[in-house]
């Protein structure tokens, strides 16, 4: 088996993940120039819903084909994680707009934790199988092996990446949004209703927050309600290594972060001698984090982020 | 078209505006002069909902707009042009345009007009695709006036249109201005060159820490001498 390539292409499943995720720090952040902690929260609570719906499909007999059932159970993540996007962002940061920027990021902790504790009361602290719906059939090539499922999660993240820059860059709305990202103030003028723009921010990034979660639960065939801290916390690193607030940023910072941490945890142990195994492979993303804050804060892709911050 | 009673705000116990009234009447051009922190640029910014005043009444074609959110101004054709140009340096000279025909929705008109405006500054045509922040000074400015145009204003306030631009270029852009107000554009116009503003103007106000003290035609306020003295360097 050719170790490399298949670090490769496992990183290239996690780093698409990742750019889904990190997409919705970005988004806000560039409106806003909030981190949205809670954003990891939201991505759990979309796997955990879709989970439920599968399983209660499955509970009642439905007899549908896999990915009918998982496009199902997105169907209720979505909408739930929206409004749950739209809610936090309308409860806890709106009234404090004009605030401190310390007081909504503690705010977004805070939310990040009441989350994950009604998320337990609701699931309990359990870890919850992903329902074995989906065919996971091996391709092999080149010495290396990809499922089905990782294909789709490629294919997936993909489709969903191209249709928010269409979204951003090709629509009335996207303009919008990227006016009122630069200058709220003047948008105003134009006629933008700024609130509204930034619901919206919120509300599409907690929908690729949702695919993201399921796709994350259905590729480690599992999801427990304090998974969205460390995968928040990676997808964050992410966008902050692509540039915090720039779009393209958080898909590169995604990739490559997924690369990096697949193919340093694949050598990780020639590379201490078998003083430290794969499962260490989280020490990456946090050094990649630590790495990128010290040198280079403002990121690969981005700009004037140093001295906004 | 445009009244303002009694209108004061207040930023933090400062007040920036001490009880003025403006009336603007349908096809006029006035100016509002007035040495730098005289209040000029919060009275505008009141205007268009920017800034919400402490008291006082802004009435738009007899309707009051005194508590309108800011951005439901363009929608009755209350359009400004702000200081500092505010351009969206990071889109296209094209796409800021098209900001300013956001709350549109009659495409073959927008396009209409955007041809218009590129008609009245070639440059911007040629310009199209390039992110704006690259352009310069004068051309920024070009874009904003093009952008407020593209909101079909029915009061256009312009705010320090010249403001560090070159002569030539400020003698170009107020050329524009001349041609917009002899299109039957209603037009408040803010500037720092008082000599400038009021030999466009058809009337002047003249603003001193806060409060309106003086009103006359453009005419009689260039004859004026203490207003000579103060704002014209004569």
């Amino acid at each position: 088996m050719d170790i490399f390539l298949q670090q490769i292409i496992n990183g290239l499943v996690v780093g698409s993940v990742y750019a889904l995720i990190a997409l919705g720090y970005t988004m806000v952040y560039g409106i806003l120039q909030l981190i949205n902690f809670a954003h990891g929260e939201i991505v759990m609570i979309g796997a955990m819903v879709t989970i439920t719906c599968i399983n209660f499909l499955i509970g009642h007999n439905v007899n549908l084909p896999g990915p009918l059932l998982l496009a199902l159970g997105l169907a209720m993540a979505i909408p739930v994680t929206m409004l749950l996007g739209y809610l936090i962002e309308r409860i806890a940061y709106r009234p404090l707009r004009k605030a401190p920027r310390l007081a909504p990021l503690i705010t977004a902790i805070g939310v990040s934790i009441v989350l994950q504790q009604a998320a337990m009361m609701i699931w309990g602290r359990n870890y919850r199988a992903f329902p074995a719906i989906l065919p996971s059939d091996v391709v092999e090539f080149g010495g290396a092996s990809i499922t089905t499922l990782q294909i789709a999660i490629i294919a997936l993240s993909i489709v969903l990446l191209i249709g928010l820059f269409l979204l951003i860059e090709r629509t009335k709305m996207g303009r919008a949004m990227r006016a009122t990202a630069q200058s709220p103030d003047v948008a105003r003028l134009m006629g933008v209703n700024v609130n509204n723009i930034i619901s919206l921010t919120f509300m599409i990034g907690s929908a690729l927050g949702a695919v993201a979660g399921v796709l994350v639960a259905a590729n480690y065939d599992q999801a427990h309600a304090y998974m969205g801290f460390m995968i928040g916390l990676k997808a964050f690193t992410a966008a902050v290594l692509g540039g915090i607030g720039n779009l393209g940023g958080a898909v590169l910072g995604g990739i490559l972060l997924g690369l990096i941490e697949s193919i340093g945890s694949g050598y990780l142990g020639d590379l201490t001698g078998g003083f430290l195994g794969s499962q260490y492979k989280d020490i990456f993303a946090f050094l990649v984090l630590i790495l990128v804050l010290i040198f280079r804060p403002s990121g690969l892709m981005g700009e004037r982020v140093a001295e906004r911050a | 078209m445009l009244q303002v009673k009694n209108l004061k705000v207040a930023y933090g116990g400062i007040h920036a505006v001490k009880g003025i009234d403006l009336e603007i009447k349908q096809g006029e051009l006035v100016a509002l002069i007035g040495a730098n922190g005289a209040g000029k640029t919060t009275t505008l910014k009141t205007l268009v909902g920017m800034v919400k005043p402490a008291e006082g009444d802004i009435l738009f074609n007899g309707q009051s707009i005194t508590r309108m959110p800011a951005h439901e101004h363009v929608n009755h054709g209350l359009v400004m042009v702000p200081e500092g140009r505010g351009i969206f340096s990071r889109l296209t000279v094209e796409e800021n345009l098209l900001m300013g025909a956001y709350v549109r929705n009659d495409k073959a008109a927008i396009k209409q007009d955007l041809e218009r405006v590129y008609e009245l500054f070639p440059r911007l045509k040629e310009r199209m695709k390039q992110l704006a922040g690259t352009l310069s000074g004068g051309e920024q400015q070009m874009v904003a006036i093009g952008r407020a145009l593209l909101s079909r204003p029915k009061l256009l306030l312009l705010d320090e249109p010249s403001m560090g631009l070159a002569p030539i270029i400020v003698q170009k852009i107020f050329e524009i201005i001349r041609m917009i107000a002899a299109e039957g554009v209603t037009m408040l116009l803010v500037e720092q060159n008082a000599k400038l503003a009021l030999q466009t103007a058809n009337r002047g106000y003249v603003m001193e820490s806060g409060s309106i003290t003086l009103s006359d035609t453009a005419e009689n306020l260039l004859a004026n001498t203490k207003i000579q003295e103060a704002y014209l360097g004569e």
